[in-house]
């Protein structure tokens, strides 16, 4: 078992304050993504719980025990960290035998020797064990990284934004491969990003966090279609959901200069904010809306458009065979249940609320 | 106006602008190497030229070409070999003493610590001293009778410099005072680079305090450590000031004192050039050797 549970965490350096009373469950086995900006505190957040720092107040319990008072080493969680922090002048070996071998720690050298090459196995890394880490390219030495985490076969993976320092096209295969892992491990994984791609791809459940306070918890899909307030509904998405200041009364959104359908349980009246995402947003011949095409990012599958409705500029994703031109007049409409209203001074749902 | 500019030849121009490329020339870099090689492009090769003479800068008679005669002689003279014998010995203790009380000062100022700033400050003074100052104030300090040294320690009436054995260690031990700041203040730039988050990983892989430090520490500060020795010993080979003034003891006879004393109180020009130039190829040797373990610590 190893839950992990975090109450009534406060956390201030000097004068900044990086947590504000912040609760958080992961369940056993779970892969729980913490989704934040710089500074957000989520670093803060998995540092506390790999016992690296201590809260100023509440307690950090893993599985059954609260852990609060217990060390580093005493805790038996796995940090995997941005930049690999393998030991130099090392080989593959020696860094993914390190932890086995450290005091405290009693295994055969068979037990070492087979746990090593089961790790390397799963990560494909057997044909680099006997390399110097030095020599290792940034995939590589990240492999290593998580390799000298699972075979020390601990219950907690902490993962510190541990693709950010990798290319594109490798950040998304060890995204792959770390769902994988997961799977093939059934342990608690939780994982820090700024990279809300990585957020949504990989995460069971996801906590937004902002200044230190955890807005939302919620699978993916809560996160994306049932944001909490304006600030998580641009979060996530790429490009992120549109928001639009408008009136609405009777059903109808008044954005100024036309007028949309919205769906008959919408909450709220009078000034409000609209929130569209962009593949909801749909151009049609006749269609209420109108706009000008400010520009066109084509992105293969698809195309971004960004349209000036004079006060407002509106993202819209539209298949890549949209034929459209920049500087062109479109009209436009939306899918009205899609619709999401937020209170126009605190930015909160008003569906949720 | 324009065409008062046009009219001007290019050299003005330049001028006008502010030095030229030329005008730098002239004025850094061709006194800098007339000064080099009036200084020491000059002597080094006049001495090595005095060195296969008889020549004695006292006297006004014509040096002698004689060839090897010089180092045929010094090599095979004993004393010369008990200079070195010296030498190295006092090279190893001072060394070896530096590098302890360097890296252990280093060691502790690397964390956070209240006046640290003022503390290194502090350390960094003796380096900061002219070493015949340092030579006679420790001459008082290591006095029998009134000297502070034997009065904290308890030692009574203890010859630090009279007795012929205990005199090399307290040369060695002046210069270990002098020069551990300097390795400190070395290790302190390599510890301070190790990064952190290598002690945290280690943490969390439960290494203990001595595994951590001969895993992580001490390879990543070992290249800068390596420099800091291979300076040390160099000047070490060296020494001169302090020593003389401390000991006229014939077991503190280091090659520096012998070599000062055949070339300006013997007047055995030609004899002490030659002389110099073995210790030249000596300490080239084994900066070498350290050169190559530094590029061994540095590759691997």
């Amino acid at each position: 078992m190893a839950r992990i549970e975090l109450s009534g965490i406060n956390k201030s350096y000097g004068a900044s304050r990086a947590l504000r009373d912040l609760n958080l469950v992961v369940e056993d086995g779970e892969f729980f993504v913490l989704l934040g900006r710089t500074g957000a505190g989520k670093t803060t957040t998995l540092r506390m719980i790999a016992g690296l720092e201590k809260p100023d107040t509440g307690s950090v319990s893993i599985g059954d025990h609260d852990v609060s008072g217990w060390t580093a080493a005493e805790r038996d969680v796995a940090l995997v960290l941005q930049q690999y922090s393998l030991y130099p002048r090392l080989t593959v070996r020696g860094n993914l035998e390190f932890p086995l071998r450290a005091p405290g720690r009693k295994f055969s050298d068979a037990e070492i020797k087979a746990r090593v090459e089961k790790a390397a196995t799963t990560l494909q890394i057997t044909h680099l064990l006997d390399r110097k880490v030095e020599r290792l390219s940034g995939g590589e030495m990240q492999r290593v990284s998580i390799g000298r985490a699972i075979v020390r076969q601990p219950s907690v993976f902490l993962m510190d934004e541990p693709l950010s320092a990798l290319d594109a096209k490798l950040r998304e295969s060890l995204r792959v491969e770390l769902k994988k892992l997961h799977s093939d491990l059934g342990a608690t994984f939780l994982f820090v990003t700024h990279d809300q791609v990585e957020a949504m791809s990989m995460g069971d459940k996801i906590g937004v966090l902002r200044q230190g306070r955890l807005v939302q918890v919620g699978t993916p899909a809560d996160i994306y279609e049932r944001p909490l307030n304006t600030f998580v509904a641009r979060s996530v998405g790429s490009p992120p959901m549109n928001l639009i200041d408008g009136r609405l009364s009777g059903g109808m959104a008044d954005l100024g200069k036309f007028q949309l359908p919205v769906a008959a349980n919408a909450r709220g009246e009078g000034a409000v904010t609209f929130g569209i995402r962009p593949e909801n947003v749909v151009l049609a011949p006749g269609a209420p809306g109108e706009a000008r095409i400010f520009d066109i990012e084509d992105q293969g599958v698809v195309k971004i458009l960004v349209m000036d409705m004079g006060d407002a500029r509106l993202h819209v994703t539209v298949p890549a065979g949209t034929h459209v031109q920049r500087d062109e007049v479109v009209r436009f409409g939306w899918k009205a249940d899609r619709v999401v209203t937020f209170d126009k001074e605190s930015g909160a749902n008003l569906a949720l609320g | 106006m324009a065409d008062v500019m046009t009219r001007l030849e290019p050299d003005t121009r330049a001028a006008a602008r502010g030095l030229s490329d030329l005008s730098i020339r002239n004025l850094f870099i061709i006194p800098t190497i007339a000064f080099l090689i009036i200084f020491n492009v000059f002597p080094l090769i006049y001495s090595l030229y005095t060195a296969f003479t008889d020549y004695r800068a006292s006297t006004s008679a014509p040096a002698n070409w004689i060839g090897l005669g010089n180092f045929r002689e010094l090599l095979n003279d004993p004393n010369i070999w008990r200079n070195f014998t010296i030498t190295a010995k006092y090279v190893v203790i001072s060394v070896t003493g530096q590098v302890f009380v360097g890296f252990g000062l280093a060691m502790l100022l690397n964390r956070p610590i209240p006046l640290k700033g003022l503390i290194t400050t502090l350390l960094l003074l003796p380096m900061m001293l002219s070493p015949a100052v340092v030579g006679l104030f420790w001459k008082l300090l290591y006095d029998p009778s009134f000297g502070i040294i034997n009065f904290f320690l308890g030692l009574g009436k203890f010859e630090w410099l009279a007795d012929p054995q205990m005199a090399l260690w307290a040369v060695a031990i002046v210069d270990i005072w002098m020069w551990s700041p300097f390795v400190m203040l070395l290790s302190l730039a390599g510890l301070s680079a190790v990064p952190k988050h290598l002690y945290e990983a280690a943490e969390i892989d439960r290494a203990g305090p001595f595994y951590t430090f001969f895993r992580i520490t001490l390879p990543l500060v070992a290249p800068i450590l390596m420099i800091a020795i291979i300076f040390r010993t160099m000047e070490a080979f060296k020494t001169f000031d302090h020593a003389y003034i401390l000991s006229t003891q014939p077991t503190t006879e280091l090659i520096a004192i012998r070599l000062y004393k055949m070339a300006f109180l013997e007047w055995q020009t030609g004899m002490s050039s030659a002389f110099a130039y073995i210790v030249l190829i000596v300490v080239v040797a084994i900066t070498n050797i350290y050169v190559k373990y530094l590029n061994k610590a540095k590759a691997r």
